[in-house]
């Protein structure tokens, strides 16, 4: 395939990616919205153009079992999933990371039932937030697309050997027609070589995995996960610099948009930051010294890039897309508030949980969000969350 | 008599792929099928285990009874896990990432892991028909959690969860017949074993393993621990339940049934029963009950031997 852009919905850019990643299995369980990849999937390997295993699973959680057993033997693997499904394989999700088998997963996000939904929001995946893959959130089609390369090359890294989920939020991002540049096959191969891993299972060298702990050995079983997540850090950064090398399309742990000057910021993670920066160039334009921090690398989360990020801020204004219940609201800024507790000068932040379960948040809500979220700021009232848009 | 087979002690693998130094209870009969079931498999083979007893008894991190590669992943999902792994040796080896060669993929479970909880993963992989054999090792309850009902307790058992008392015969519900749901998948290979015929057993999965596409053995594993028995009459009450027709030897090729083993003398019931602590507040008359239920269907996997001669 030559470098060429195309106007395509996300779903089969992706679907493509994974295509021109060469991988090897793919096990996957139809569930909306993830179903135009899986389905995209398929077909691509119906016609010939991927030769893998396309293993149509009975349920998600065999998806993911069959994805643990495929990378244990070495290939490279591919899964898509959302909400219910996510949560029926939620166990093995947490193995597939303790087992240290990568593999990347396209996590279409939508909400959980009850009461049963389709639509998007982040409540699927907060729900394996601990689980200890990483966790990249995209913003629109080309960065989908190009995530699905930078998740292989990250995941299957000697240093990393981690699972790898890329959050796009479902129907706004899966079911959207967009520009997407498709780069040429030597450009993929370049980047993304055939990697052997090392410990694979294979009659010819015989290891056991998946043996089980004693209370003697688990502790530091867990500190191994937690340690290798850690470690993921530096791999994550280098493979997204060196698709920015090549491609000229460049990603970052956190990224900024107008903050140089800015007062205060709005903080958003996935889809939400584009229509965030429309609306902070409107503002702009009335004297609003606001920018836009978005948090791009969810797990391991990148405390220090967060921090210098909002150095200096007044206040923020973090737009979460999940609840946590009975806790302090949503889980991104529970998250900013605890990496900025305790430090001097730290901005203040007020918390609003916004469009869940596919509740339109359009421009004119983003504004009323960030004016109304720095007037609070400015009076102190930065407890709890505000469930924005709820009607009473 | 249709096979020819010499049943030689001395002709069967020396080497042990599942080795000694486990932590089995004494006279795990369990244990020795999968002994038995590696030496016929032989190195080339990946083993994806469930949790159960023979995960936890061989595998306690940094030790491993396992020569093959072996991989534990859930309880409920070795199924699935086996299916993965055929499938990426499968596509690398069509795409000449590795060198082909045969292997053997073997996904074993207990009957909780095979008849309870992961009968979904089971049915998916034998449906898509993967080159797998799925081996289940039927202690008939969940030992490894301290003898509780599993819908592979045969009826009037008593378990920790299913106790006999005054309102209870104990276990109340017949027992599920796996090795016929295999046959319903329309698989190539079906076959009951059991660790007190070793030749029968070793030559069962040696064909599950030759024959292409999924497979599945069934093997009664006496557990002296949940049977409450003498551990050293293991071996015996695996003979008692083949002779007395509880669990008969068979094998289901293409869809064709062939008894593996024909009693010179049924037993009654009775003697397999007696002495076994799970049973003996069996009275007389629902002995008797029991009795019809294995005559019916022993007499329905003879008639069907039968047809096929």
């Amino acid at each position: 395939m030559a470098r060429q852009r195309k106007g395509i919905e996300v779903s089969i850019a992706m679907a493509d990616a994974v295509a021109q990643a060469n991988v090897d299995v793919i096990a996957a369980y139809p569930i909306t919205p993830q179903t135009h990849i899986v389905e995209h999937l398929s077909e691509i390997v119906a016609n010939g153009e991927l030769d893998a295993e396309y293993v149509p699973v009975e349920s998600e959680h065999s998806a993911m079992s069959v994805c643990c057993g495929s990378s244990a033997v070495g290939a490279r693997t591919f899964t898509s999933t959302s909400s219910q499904g996510l949560a029926l394989m939620a166990e093995i999700f947490y193995i597939a990371a303790s087992m240290r088998l990568p593999m990347v997963m396209a996590l279409a996000n939508r909400s959980l039932s009850g009461p049963l939904s389709i639509w998007n929001d982040h409540t699927d995946t907060m729900m394996v937030r601990d689980a200890g893959w990483i966790h990249v959130f995209v913003e629109n089609g080309q960065e989908s697309y190009d995530n699905v390369f930078c998740g292989f090359r990250i995941s299957e890294d000697p240093s990393v050997m981690l699972p790898l989920a890329v959050n796009l939020d479902g129907f706004i991002l899966t079911h959207m027609i967009e520009p997407v540049i498709y780069e040429d096959n030597e450009t993929i191969r370049k980047y993304l070589p055939e990697v052997r891993m090392k410990n694979a299972l294979h009659p010819d060298n015989p290891v056991s995995m998946g043996c089980f702990a004693m209370p003697e050995i688990y502790t530091e079983a867990q500190m191994g996960r937690e340690q290798g997540l850690l470690d993921a850090y530096p791999a994550v950064v280098k493979a997204w610099k060196e698709w920015g090398d090549l491609t000229g399309r460049y990603y970052r742990p956190v990224e900024t948009y107008r903050t140089e000057d800015a007062e205060y910021c709005i903080v958003t993670m996935g889809s939400y930051g584009e229509t965030a920066m429309e609306v902070v160039d409107a503002l702009r334009e009335e004297g609003e010294k606001v920018g836009v921090v978005k948090i791009r690398l969810w797990r391991p989360f990148p405390f220090e890039d967060f921090r210098s990020a909002v150095e200096g801020k007044k206040s923020l204004i973090v737009v979460d897309r999940a609840i946590s219940f009975g806790g302090p609201g949503g889980p991104v800024a529970l998250e900013l508030r605890s990496a900025l507790y305790g430090r001097p000068n730290a901005p203040a932040i007020v918390n609003y949980v916004a469009g869940l379960a596919g509740r339109d948040v359009a421009r004119s809500d983003f504004r009323k969000i960030i004016l109304e979220g720095k007037a609070k700021a400015s009076k102190g009232e930065t407890e709890g969350f505000t469930l924005y848009g709820l009607r009473g | 008599m249709d096979k020819f087979s010499v049943f030689s002690s001395r002709l069967v693998e020396k080497s042990e792929n599942f080795t000694s130094g486990h932590r089995a209870c004494q006279g795990c009969a369990e244990a020795l099928a999968v002994r038995h079931v590696m030496k016929a498999l032989g190195r080339d083979t990946i083993v994806a285990m469930s949790t159960g007893c023979m995960e936890i008894i061989s595998s306690p991190l940094p030790l491993t009874s396992w020569r093959v590669p072996w991989i534990h992943n859930a309880f409920e999902n070795s199924a699935a896990v086996i299916s993965g792994c055929e499938s990426g040796i499968k596509a690398m080896m069509r795409k000449g990432k590795i060198p082909a060669k045969k292997i053997n993929f073997v996904a074993m479970g207990g009957d909780g892991a095979t008849a309870d909880i992961g009968m979904g993963a089971l049915s998916g992989a034998l449906e898509r028909g993967h080159d797998m054999v799925y081996i289940c090792y039927d202690n008939e309850a969940y030992m490894n959690t301290g003898i509780q009902r599993s819908s592979s307790t045969p009826y009037g058992a008593s378990t920790t969860t299913s106790p006999a008392g005054k309102a209870s015969i104990g276990q109340h519900t017949q027992k599920k017949n796996m090795a016929q749901i295999a046959v319903a998948h329309n698989i190539p290979y079906v076959a009951t074993a059991c660790s007190s015929f070793p030749f029968d057993l070793m030559e069962k999965v040696k064909s599950a393993a030759e024959t292409p596409g999924a497979a599945y053995v069934h093997v009664l594993s006496v557990c002296p621990t949940g049977w409450r028995i003498p551990t050293q009459d293991a071996i015996k009450y695996g003979r008692l339940a083949v002779d007395s027709c509880v669990f008969p030897l068979y094998e289901v090729i293409e869809g064709k049934y062939r008894l593996s083993y024909k009693p010179y003398k049924k037993l009654a019931l009775t003697e397999y029963l007696k002495g076994q602590g799970r049973f003996r507040h069996l009275t007389d008359k629902e002995i008797q009950l029991i009795q019809q239920r294995v005559d019916k269907d022993y007499e329905r996997i003879l008639r069907l031997s039968e047809e096929e001669e």
